[in-house]
């Protein structure tokens, strides 16, 4: 029932309205994985690139795909956590403060052995509009812990600038997705999140230029 | 009016017998087309790629204009609001704006809703015609320009002024005399509101597709070379001259104009399109793309396919309004 509504709710009104405000232009949409187990990680400058992301996905895989969100932002309680975690189907996941020996990660592991897609941010926070901070390393923690994830590179323009960080107004801009080749597991944490990094910087090469000063 | 009544209902399905006509002569055209996309890929293979998509997004294209045409002027001018918004986002995306104007942005979209309504406020008072005459051009200008000086960054202030009124007027302004002219009272025009907007969309993008064919056939000599080098005096002569004979033989059926005034409009709409196709291109080309976006698969973004008539739409209107429009 809740898969449901969910399903029909993103396709039939959020997926319209994205398209209406945000354009949503995807170049190379045949990479993104048809199926789970799989990460896609992208770049993170907005609350809109959750929905970016959401809305590349055909409907039929709508009920497979988990964005990873922080648990203090996403799951405080109200309407805006069960809206998250039920329409949006996020998972939360603690940032920082979580107790020694508690794996933060689980509920995304779990997600993977159920064959579903994360959509995760490594960047962690959405930081300055259009500017990568460096990347956590949870993603490749994820991978080494079920090595047949693959890990597809994503990268996002303009939604930064729709709605940046700390930003009241939202301004409809178009936004563009670039999609790279999958990643696997190369048996290093920091090797890992730094070629993912590299990959995503080399997709920017590929959307259209964005001046915005 | 003549009319062809299709259901009983005037206020709704009373379409005029040219406009019919010609959406039968654009319907036989798309099947022509779909059929090429069918056969011609499979004759030479990897040539004709993008012929499917194109077709596909054409039938979209006639169904929406064709549908607000016969609903009449309300669903035509949100129709061409919608249709002003998403060209004014693709431009606004891709010119260069500053992090201080985002809110200067979001007036720039909010003038769609002024620019449009004021196609509305004409069932409330004949004046909204002046007003609207006037609103983008000057109060848009003073408006937005004001509103930047207000906000306080005065490093790259004049390009940014420019480049909002610059798309406000281009994707807005011009693109809504297209919902104008729907507003033009039926005993006017031969085919009413709808035969005039029929009319100038079929005249800018036949001089689209006869400067294609001209310059296929015969193209030598490159016209605009930095600006847009698959244009040629060929072509654009071919086509502008091919445009001027149909739009003088057709004027009759459509508008209300004398063969003098057909004949000086056949030379100046087509014209003036192709000018706003050059003009887009040299936009592009400064800012880096090939299309404006990726919305209608084949053609590329809004603005691609509407360049022309940015150019065209104002003078076809302020042309007939001059010579044979009583109301405006």
């Amino acid at each position: 029932m809740l898969q449901t509504i969910r399903r029909y709710g993103l396709m039939l009104i959020v997926r319209p309205i994205a398209r209406l405000l945000f354009g949503l232009d995807v170049i190379g949409a045949d990479k993104l994985p048809k199926d789970g187990p799989a990460i896609v990680a992208a770049n993170h400058n907005s609350h809109v690139d959750t929905i970016v992301l959401l809305c590349l996905f055909p409907a039929k895989l709508l009920h497979k795909i988990r964005p990873v969100a922080a648990a203090d932002h996403f799951d405080k309680g109200g309407f805006g956590s069960w809206f998250s975690k039920n329409i949006i189907g996020i998972i939360p996941i603690k940032r920082g403060g979580a107790s020694r020996g508690e794996d933060v990660l689980l509920a995304a592991k779990e997600a993977l052995t159920r064959g579903e897609i994360l959509v995760v941010f490594p960047e962690g926070s959405r930081g300055e509009p259009e500017e990568m901070t460096r990347f956590k390393t949870g993603v490749a923690r994820l991978v080494e812990f079920h090595p047949a994830t693959t890990v597809t590179p994503v990268y996002l323009q303009g939604a930064g600038r729709s709605l940046p960080k700390d930003a009241k107004l939202l301004v409809p801009f178009n936004t563009t997705a670039v999609i790279g080749d999958a990643l696997a597991w190369n048996g290093s944490h920091h090797g890992f999140v730094d070629e993912l990094r590299a990959q995503i910087e080399a997709l920017k090469a590929q959307a259209p230029p964005m001046r915005w000063e | 009016m003549s009319g062809l009544t299709v259901s009983g209902d005037d206020f709704i399905l009373n379409i005029p017998e040219p406009v019919f006509l010609g959406f039968l002569g654009v319907l036989a055209l798309l099947l022509v087309g779909t059929i090429a996309a069918l056969i011609l890929p499979r004759a030479q293979p990897g040539k004709w790629t993008d012929l499917g998509p194109r077709m596909r997004s054409w039938w979209v294209i006639v169904i929406l204009v064709g549908g607000a045409l016969v609903l009449g002027w309300q669903a035509t001018a949100i129709l061409f609001a919608l249709i002003s918004f998403l060209a004014l986002k693709e431009f606004l995306t891709l010119a260069p704006t500053r992090k201080e104007d985002r809110l200067i942005v979001l007036l720039a979209y909010l003038s769609v809703f002024v620019n449009y309504g004021l196609i509305f406020a004409e069932s409330l008072f004949q004046d909204s015609y002046q007003i609207y005459l006037v609103f983008l051009p000057v109060y848009g200008f003073l408006i937005s320009a004001a509103a930047m000086a207000w906000i306080g960054r005065t490093e790259g202030y004049l390009p940014t002024v420019g480049i909002i009124h610059w798309g406000m007027v281009v994707c807005v302004y011009n693109i809504g005399y297209i919902a104008f002219l729907m507003r033009v009272p039926d005993a006017e025009a031969p085919a009413g509101g709808a035969g005039l907007v029929f009319f100038l969309i079929f005249i800018t993008q036949l001089n689209d597709v006869a400067q294609y064919c001209w310059g296929k056939a015969l193209g030598r000599t490159k016209i605009t070379p930095s600006v847009s080098p698959n244009k040629t005096w060929e072509g654009a002569i071919g086509g502008w001259l091919t445009t001027a004979v149909v739009f003088y033989f057709l004027a009759p059926v459509f508008t209300p104009l004398s063969p003098m005034h057909a004949a000086i409009m056949g030379v100046i709409v087509p014209m003036a399109g192709f000018f706003g196709d050059i003009t887009m291109s040299a936009i592009k080309r400064d800012l880096g793309v090939k299309d404006t976006s990726r919305l209608i698969p084949g053609h590329g973004g809004v603005l691609d396919r509407l360049d022309s008539l940015t150019f065209a739409a104002p003078g076809y209107f302020h042309l007939l309004a001059y010579f044979a429009i009583e109301r405006f």
